[in-house]
């Protein structure tokens, strides 16, 4: 996965945000994570402690919360949670395709000083 | 500088500002969904059908778009991203049509930013269908919406019918699927149930699509199902 390009991404929305907070250091920033998007949480902190020297967030840690994969069952309208890559009913032992979680990759918070 | 805190205060325990808290509660790639955004309105109002065509490298992008460029019956347009060189874009030239080559550098996959350059210096109103070589990458290119109505994956028979399993992320995100080089089923071994099985259940909506660009087996039915995804294509803003 392209994680250099994501943390990149997120450190400069959070530069953007702290600035616009009247912030001059970030201390610590929240990422959320879903397990469905395949992005590796060790490979971003490798590349969040390269990247983030020379900007706000020179001294910041970085918070990774997992978020599990949930799928939708069109068949019986059942809610489950996916095991791993495959949303299978457990009910209906039928695959989906709409995952009600686990896509998520946001800067949920930060904060500064 | 306090590295505690980050504030530039030493030492930490010395001062008590408050770390205030910066909700944010931002997609990582909404940069890009928002351009990617703007390419679709821009496609829309040219009437525009666009394709983004992924696979790994070696899986026959070039070679199907050399063929359908041949056979579709209507005038196209692509644009074509490489990490480096032009080969692709001289081989598909030669069908006569516009093509614009991307060097992504070190990049492992398109964006909406640099589709909406390259889409600049095509003629698009002379264009009814754009469509889009991606870099050759199973995994990235999942993540960046290019504006496309039509995401398309090509699975090559040599890779083996486990692919799907082993890189669901792209596969899902796929309106089709389609299974390359049929012609080389036998001499890999290549188990079409199960590979049929592992799409079922890893894009249990996306339409699967088996054909050969170099016999031309099933060629016709993708172009049919191309024309006439074109012509149930989204219209307007």
């Amino acid at each position: 996965m392209h994680e250099v390009g994501i943390v990149q991404s997120t450190l400069a929305m959070a530069e953007r945000h702290a600035r616009n907070a009247g912030g001059s250091a970030i201390s610590s920033l929240l990422l959320r994570v879903g397990d469905m998007t395949g992005v590796v949480p060790e490979a971003i902190e490798h590349a969040f402690d390269v990247l983030k020297i020379g900007t706000l967030a020179e001294n910041a840690s970085l918070v990774i919360e997992r978020v599990g994969g949930i799928g939708w069952c069109e068949g019986c309208s059942l809610e489950f949670s996916a095991d791993g890559w495959i949303a299978i009913c457990p009910r209906c032992a039928v695959p989906t395709g709409d995952l009600r979680s686990g896509l998520e990759l946001e800067l949920v918070s930060l904060e500064v000083s | 500088m306090c590295i505690e805190c980050g504030c530039g205060q030493q030492p930490h325990e010395k001062h008590d500002h408050p770390h205030r808290v910066v909700s944010v509660h931002e997609s990582i790639f909404a940069d890009n969904d928002r351009r990617a955004e703007r390419n679709r309105g821009y496609f829309r109002a040219h009437g525009l059908f666009v394709v983004n065509l992924v696979s790994s490298p070696g899986a026959g992008k070039t070679a199907l778009l050399e063929k359908t460029l041949g056979l579709l019956p209507l005038r196209s347009g692509v644009v074509v991203g490489d990490l480096e060189t032009d080969l692709d874009a001289i081989r598909l030239r030669k069908t006569g049509t516009s093509v614009v080559q991307v060097a992504t550098g070190t990049l492992c996959h398109l964006d909406a930013a640099m589709v909406a350059r390259a889409v600049g210096t095509l003629n698009v109103k002379t264009l009814a269908v754009l469509f889009i070589e991606n870099v050759g990458n199973l995994v990235c290119p999942a993540a960046f919406d290019l504006g496309e109505d039509l995401r398309v994956t090509l699975l090559s028979v040599p890779e083996g019918e486990d692919k799907p399993l082993k890189y669901p992320p792209l596969f899902r995100s796929s309106n089709w699927v389609v299974v390359t080089k049929i012609d080389l089923e036998e001499a890999c071994g290549f188990d079409r149930e199960a590979c049929l099985g592992h799409l079922g259940r890893v894009a249990p909506k996306a339409r699967i699509l088996e054909l050969s660009s170099k016999t031309g087996a099933g060629m016709d039915q993708w172009c049919d199902e191309l024309v006439r995804a074109y012509e149930s294509r989204p219209k307007g803003l």
